[in-house]
């Protein structure tokens, strides 16, 4: 019922799908890159001179932050659907902040790897890892990026339930899901190997 | 005049009858993009002006990259020559010694060498061709108003522009632009050190090609999307013509496989300034053990691979879809197994994934591993031979236009037959230990991916130019062009493939200098001699393109091919958005010609009573 009351913001819904669409084919194209360098590094490995260590703990951490902003987005996003404006802004902030303190998390993961003496140059097994979660934190910050825009219109615009605006909030939906799913697949990918 | 006219009136009233009406005018979407000069010319949003540009940037360095290769060929013709003429152009890359003799700096000669590739390979064949053709057609023949994202769109032309803005630049450095082959192989790429053109002009390389995969992407994803979601009612994808195809499997194969090469790059991009080792082991510079070790060059060349093979079919597939769409029109035939011509698309797209590593068969890959790739890369003969077989049955019987894109894609597959017969050869392992790294590989992949490509590319040119400048180009010239081209180009490579035979490597500065190549003197002055005649041919080509551009015939009809496709019942000088009212239904297939004794009858045009489908 929440879609025939919308404002109609000149946005026909062969273009909402068409461009949900077109954040599919680029989630493709992210997960091919992560698909080299996780295929570089099965074709690396047996190749021998490899340095094996553990992974910090820090970096589970990190994922149950992930995790849990995922869910909150998950939340800001079905709240905006049915127009409940609170738990819309709430949620969204909620998102930014644990998107932030993964990124902290991820920071102090990497110390505690360099205080272990595992430099991005010591070896090229802990290069992969500074390689894997670093491209991944690159693309958590461009999510961040997205949400701090949310964030901006969801507290300095007025509450509008618009086909423009949905589609805006359901693509950063979308991407933020992707790079939680990207993150756990790459710290499996990690703790198998 | 008046029976046009009447047409064109009948056309518009079966467009308004029939047509779907999204209610685009009513929101002004069209005149938003366009409100100013540099709105509506540079920082365009209507894929009409972003393919035009691509084309215009494509032609600039195609320029470009023909005279690099002229510059290299003389000096592999004329060794001895005084090149003294050349230095105001190259200043310091030619050397002049006590007898006022000028010498092509053999650095530089290798730096010609692989901008001649990057250029060509990245920057005319893919953005030039497919950047081009997939904008200017796929909204136009799907009855699109536009790409699904028109400001991604307009991002891709000038992530592409900023790429070739940062290797143009790199052609100026003191230490010359990165020297070392265009597939950028570690250590030669890996070590600043290693070479003149390994430091700062890698680094401008890098980052140019980073920024190209960006524009590819932003591309390729407008495409599919718009391919996939925004056709017009009717236009299902078995009315698709070809050249929608062949652009939809193209950036499917883009996306798949540039995010890979970026992923190479950037391990490459650590091993240069961060100290990893990647893809560096064991390595001595100037009698200096480095202590790089445990990297292993092969897994550039695989990542590499795994988006250069792609890359070749990148760069065909598109020049295929012109020129099946092309011949279908000016044979005044449907196009000879229209399915067969989509799954074999299908079939050469997937496969081309699985064949990266026949690049690699003497790089130490394990020959067991090469028994598959040379399997799969033997298997794409198959589809290969279903198209050329598809294209002479096209031809086979049809009332032929011989018109200059006519001509162009008749060269295509002649072309194609070529250069494919000795990709059979190159695909077994085992001939490659005698074949690779010779003049044999240069002679089969500049036959059937750049000329063949080029072909197709200049067929597209002279069918839509009308499309996109309202005006045709000349045909006389058009014919002077493709005649010298065509015999020029099999004079410049056919003989390649004897010098490869004989065992001539590539990228060689001199040959008369070694007893066993000494003996090819003639043909390498032959080869540069014909090459110097093709170019001044493409010239013009030039001449022509912008000639017309302003003085050339103009169109007086909305469909002056008389071609079924959508693209042609938009007005000749079409604004943004296409059409100016409704879009366009579609109720039949692309390739109704001489259908019930009528030539051609457009894709818009209904059923008459008691008609059927073509069958296809």
């Amino acid at each position: 019922m929440a879609f025939v009351q919308m404002v109609d913001k000149n946005l026909p819904p062969s273009r909402y799908q068409a461009v949900k669409f077109g954040m599919w084919i680029a989630m493709v194209s992210i997960t091919m890159m992560f698909g080299a360098f996780t295929s570089a590094y099965l074709v690396r490995k047996p190749v021998g001179n490899w340095y094996e260590f553990k992974l910090p703990s820090q970096f589970f951490i990190s994922t149950l932050i992930l995790i849990a902003s995922s869910f909150f987005m998950e939340w800001a996003f079905r709240s905006f659907k049915h127009g409940k404006e609170k738990n819309y802004k709430l949620g969204l902030g909620l998102t930014l902040l644990f998107g932030i303190g993964f990124i902290i998390a991820q920071v102090i993961s990497w110390n505690a790897l360099f205080d272990q003496g595992i430099t991005i140059d010591l070896n090229v097994s802990g290069s992969f890892l500074y390689v894997l979660s670093g491209f991944h934190a690159l693309h958590v910050i461009g999510g961040i990026g997205a949400l701090l825009v949310s964030n901006f219109v969801a507290f300095g615009d007025k509450f509008e339930l618009s086909q423009l605006r949905l589609l805006r909030l359901d693509l950063v939906r979308q991407y933020w899901h992707f790079v939680d799913i990207l993150w756990i697949y790459l710290l499996v990918f990690l703790m198998l190997q | 005049m008046s029976s046009h006219h009447t047409e064109t009136k009948e056309q518009d009233y079966l467009i308004e009858s029939q047509g779907y009406d999204d209610h685009f005018h009513e929101h002004h979407h069209g005149d938003k993009f366009q409100m100013n000069f540099l709105t509506t010319y540079i920082f365009s949003q209507d894929h009409k002006v972003i393919a035009r540009q691509f084309l215009i940037t494509g032609i600039f360095w195609a320029f470009i990259g023909a005279l690099m290769s002229l510059v290299f060929r003389i000096q592999l013709g004329f060794p001895d020559a005084d090149l003294i003429w050349l230095k105001p152009f190259l200043g310091k890359w030619i050397v002049v010694n006590e007898a006022g003799i000028g010498k092509l700096e053999p650095e530089f000669y290798y730096a010609l060498v692989t901008m001649h590739g990057t250029i060509i390979v990245f920057f005319v064949l893919t953005a030039g061709l497919s950047g081009t053709f997939s904008n200017l057609l796929i909204p136009l023949q799907i009855g699109a108003r536009d790409m699904a994202s028109p400001f991604l769109n307009m991002l891709s032309y000038w992530f592409f522009f900023l790429s070739g803005a940062v290797m143009f630049y790199s052609l100026f450095l003191s230490t010359g632009p990165f020297s070392g082959g265009w597939v950028a192989y570690p250590p030669l790429s890996a070590l600043p050190q290693a070479s003149n053109g390994s430091g700062s002009g890698m680094t401008l390389w890098l980052v140019s090609l980073t920024l190209f995969v960006v524009s590819v992407l932003l591309g390729g994803i407008n495409y599919i999307t718009t391919v996939l979601n925004l056709r017009t009612k009717g236009m299902t994808m078995w009315r698709m013509p070809l050249t929608i195809w062949a652009f939809l499997v193209t950036a499917i194969l883009a996306l798949l496989s540039f995010p890979v090469l970026a992923s190479g790059f950037f391990l490459l991009i650590f091993d240069r300034s961060l100290g990893t080792s990647f893809y560096l082991s064991d390595i001595f510079v100037n009698g200096q053990i480095l202590d790089r070790i445990g990297g292993s060059p092969i897994l550039f060349q695989h990542l590499f691979w795994f988006l250069g093979h792609p890359e070749v079919y990148i760069i065909i597939l598109p020049a295929m879809g012109l020129v099946s769409e092309v011949m279908a029109v000016h044979a005044r035939k449907p196009i000879f197994g229209y399915r067969a011509m989509i799954y074999s698309m299908m079939a050469i797209g997937f496969l081309s994934f699985i064949v990266w590593a026949h690049h690699m068969f003497m790089a130490g890959v394990n020959p067991f591993l090469s028994n598959f790739f040379v399997i799969f890369t033997l298997i794409i003969a198959v589809p290969s031979a279903v198209k050329v077989f598809n294209w002479i049955g096209t031809l086979y019987g049809g009332n032929i236009r011989l018109n200059t894109q006519m001509l162009f894609c008749i060269g295509f597959v002649s072309m194609f037959i070529s250069g494919g017969l000795t990709g059979i050869f190159l695909g077994n392992s085992a001939i490659d230990i005698q074949q690779h790294d010779t003049y044999f590989v240069v002679a089969h992949f500049h036959i059937v991916m750049g000329v063949a490509a080029f072909f197709g590319m200049f067929a597209g040119i002279y069918n839509w130019f009308p499309k996109m400048f309202g005006r045709f180009m000349n045909d006389t010239l058009g014919k002077i062009h493709f005649w010298i081209t065509m015999i020029g180009a099999y004079a410049v490579f056919g003989p390649m493939h004897y010098l490869g035979m004989a065992g001539v490597p590539r990228r060689y500065y001199r040959f008369d200098l070694f007893d066993a190549f000494s003996g090819f003197d003639a043909m390498n002055k032959f080869i540069t001699i014909a090459a110097i005649i093709t170019f001044l041919a493409q010239l013009v080509f030039i001449v022509n393109f912008f000639y017309s551009m302003y003085k050339g015939k103009r169109v007086t009809t909305q469909n002056p091919w008389q071609s079924n496709s959508l693209e042609w019942t938009t007005p000749i000088d079409a604004g943004h958005g296409n059409w100016p009212g409704k879009i366009p239904t579609v109720h039949r297939w692309p390739y109704d010609y001489g259908k019930d004794e009528r030539e051609f009858v457009q894709q818009h045009i209904p059923l008459r009573e008691g008609e059927q489908h073509s069958s296809h």
